[in-house]
């Protein structure tokens, strides 16, 4: 047997060189890195005279990516562990109804209400996962049905109590409240005031505002955004347990035989895309001031969209929160850049579907190269 | 193999059964460490259930396990890990989506502290799984390359160098060449002669002869559910081995049809 294998093997000569550029290239995030590339080129060749890359303009799509990449990074980690959530939108209508209920209907201060709706949510986003680890169901069909209960509570519950399906008077509610600003306020201001002062980003030229910025400060839904995918890149690529979220997604069994608590694993990650629901339900409400039924309609698929544009399998075990943060940038940008562009707004989801075939194709093949599979 | 020494587990007329069927009827086994026993045996002989006993998945009806010369009941797999005895399964050892270096460490993450907060230590884990997998004999591209495009032999070495490392004292080993081409096999085998001059006691479960005379020290044979006692290496033919795995006669009249050793 000795002769076989050395202590200091040959390098296998079935194994090519691969030049550093090529392995600096084939990540899981490429699909999405070349994705925005040739989105913001497009934007910039069609409607670069639109206002699209205006102070204004910047803001307006980056609020609504900003909005796409934090239900993402909770469909993102939930996806690697080898589950779906489709609640995801139902989620954010129930959010934010529970929220305009308890504050105005109920009239409890709005941090009292935001900090029970966020623990109710985040129990419903456990219960889900529970009952799909105990009962060994695909978590599409629970979460389906959960997408319905859900839906129809926050169509309910308005109705029985209020009678109309929006509850508004939550900016009055949240008048002086210490948490809603955390979700419904701006960062910045003085920063913007001042670039507004030194004409570096345009200003209001009449009007009671006049001399003030247009855009005057950063609304916290970015910064949420921003801080969500950090933290879930960092729990995922340089922690313990995200190696475990890889493990949980990869092979059950396997991860299991190797001491890896894998039911916990996968219950925590529902628990945090309901966190991200709420998150996304809460600013919402407090920018808009109401709590409508119909919030948050096909945000699931939305979530998931970007969460494959970005590089992630969907049958679990790889991924990167990273590039569903990009899915979502190129979601935002395409959505608002083709009403900028002035194009009708129904090949809106021409344009999308082209987007999530081609970015998909792509992902493939670099996952391929890097896992082996086949 | 080393008489001397006593044996590190023990398995004393284990009985097992499934409700009315008796899988296991009255099996004893010693292991020694540094020595690779073979557990030979056709589907159905029980092989899996007896290992399956040893390292802690299910519980014996009747008998004892003595590891270390002492009388040891594991609850579940984990009790008989954190003793020391590690299982390296035929399909479910590794993730193919994961590196090499995470699917090392996976369930035994190695960490660092930066303040309060605690990371991945992706630094020592490469370095580690890269000095081990050149121990085996295996060399990697990096040890991030995903485990998905090494051959099955080289999984099953990353498999049996990873339980090594975090010291497993018996191996375990369930038919580990049993999906192999011919010189994936000749590797894992060179792969359990290093293991077994290491120290470790190596349980190898197989039902190819030629496999197990190739690294046994002894060997025992399973017929259903009972052993048919063990033998030292050198004092049984691989004709009878067969013989005794498949039960006797049958096969040498099949054999006598095919023309050759099956």
């Amino acid at each position: 047997m000795t002769g076989v294998a050395n202590n200091t093997p040959a390098a296998d000569e079935r194994v090519k060189e691969i030049s550093p550029l090529r392995q600096a290239l084939i990540r899981p995030e490429l699909g999405g890195m070349v994705g925005t590339v040739a989105v913001f080129t497009f934007f910039l060749l069609f409607a670069s005279d639109s206002g699209m890359f205006n102070s204004q303009g910047v803001l307006n799509w980056s609020i609504v990516s900003a909005q796409f990449m934090i239900i993402a990074v909770g469909a993102c980690l939930l996806m690697i562990a080898g589950e779906f959530d489709l609640s995801v939108g139902s989620m954010i209508g129930f959010a934010g109804m529970m929220i305009a209920i308890f504050s105005v209907t109920l009239g409890w201060p709005v941090w009292i209400a935001i900090l029970t709706t966020f623990v109710l949510c985040i129990a419903i986003g456990g219960l889900n996962g529970f009952i799909v680890i105990r009962t060994g169901l695909p978590s599409f069909i629970v979460t389906l049905a959960f997408l319905f209960i859900l839906r129809g509570f926050t169509i309910y519950l308005p109705q029985l109590i209020e009678r109309k399906t929006i509850i508004g008077g939550i900016k009055d509610a949240a008048e002086g409240d210490w948490l809603a600003p955390i979700f419904g306020g701006k960062i910045l201001q003085s920063l913007f005031t001042w670039l507004g002062d030194a004409g570096l980003i345009t200003t209001f030229s009449r009007g009671s505002r006049m001399g003030e910025p247009i855009v005057d400060g950063i609304p916290m839904l970015i910064v949420w955004a921003i801080v969500l995918v950090v933290l879930g890149h960092v729990l995922l690529t340089k922690t313990k347990f995200g190696n475990w979220i890889f493990a949980a997604g990869g092979d059950a069994e396997a991860a299991r035989n190797s001491g890896v608590p894998v039911n916990k694993v996968k219950i925590l990650m529902f628990m945090l895309t309901a966190f991200c629901a709420t998150v996304f339900a809460v600013c919402q409400v407090m920018e808009f001031g109401s709590a409508g039924a119909d919030r948050g309609l096909l945000k699931e698929f939305e979530a998931i969209i970007a969460v494959v544009i970005g590089g992630a399998l969907l049958t679990g075990g790889y991924g990167s929160v990273l590039g569903a943060a990009l899915g979502a940038l190129i979601f935002g940008v395409v959505q608002q850049g083709l009403f900028f562009a002035g194009v009708e707004s129904s090949l809106f989801r021409v344009f999308l579907g082209l987007i999530l075939l081609g970015a998909v194709i792509l992902n493939t093949y670099i996952r391929r190269i890097i896992t082996g599979e086949r | 193999m080393n008489s001397e020494n006593s044996p590190i587990i023990q398995m004393k007329n284990i009985e097992k059964h499934f409700g009315s069927v008796i899988a296991l009827a009255g099996v004893s086994v010693d292991v020694f460490p540094g020595e690779c026993h073979c557990l030979l045996g056709d589907n159905g002989a029980g092989k899996s259930t007896f290992i399956k006993t040893m390292s802690g998945v299910h519980k014996p009806t009747h008998g004892d396990i003595l590891f270390e010369g002492v009388p040891m009941y594991f609850a579940d797999p984990r009790d008989a890990i954190s003793a020391g005895i590690a299982t390296v399964h035929q399909h479910l050892a590794m993730i193919p989506l994961m590196s090499v270096s995470r699917n090392f460490f996976m369930g035994n993450e190695p960490e660092k502290s930066v303040g309060p907060l605690k990371f991945f230590d992706h630094d020592y884990a490469n370095k580690v799984t890269m000095e081990e997998m050149r121990k085996m004999g295996i060399n990697l591209r990096g040890p991030d390359q995903a485990v998905g495009t090494l051959s099955g032999g080289e999984r099953q070495t990353v498999a049996i160098a990873r339980a090594v490392h975090f010291g497993a004292k018996v191996l375990i080993l369930d038919e580990p060449t049993s999906a192999l081409g011919v010189r994936q096999t000749a590797n894992v085998l060179a792969t359990i002669d290093k293991v077994r001059k290491q120290g470790i006691a190596v349980v190898f479960i197989t039902h190819n002869v030629r496999h197990a005379m190739a690294v046994g020290d002894r060997f025992t044979v399973l017929n259903r559910g009972k052993t048919l006692g063990t033998a030292q290496r050198g004092q049984i033919t691989p004709e009878e081995l067969q013989d005794m795995m498949a039960g006797g006669q049958e096969l040498v009249s099949l054999e006598g049809s095919l023309g050759g050793t099956v």
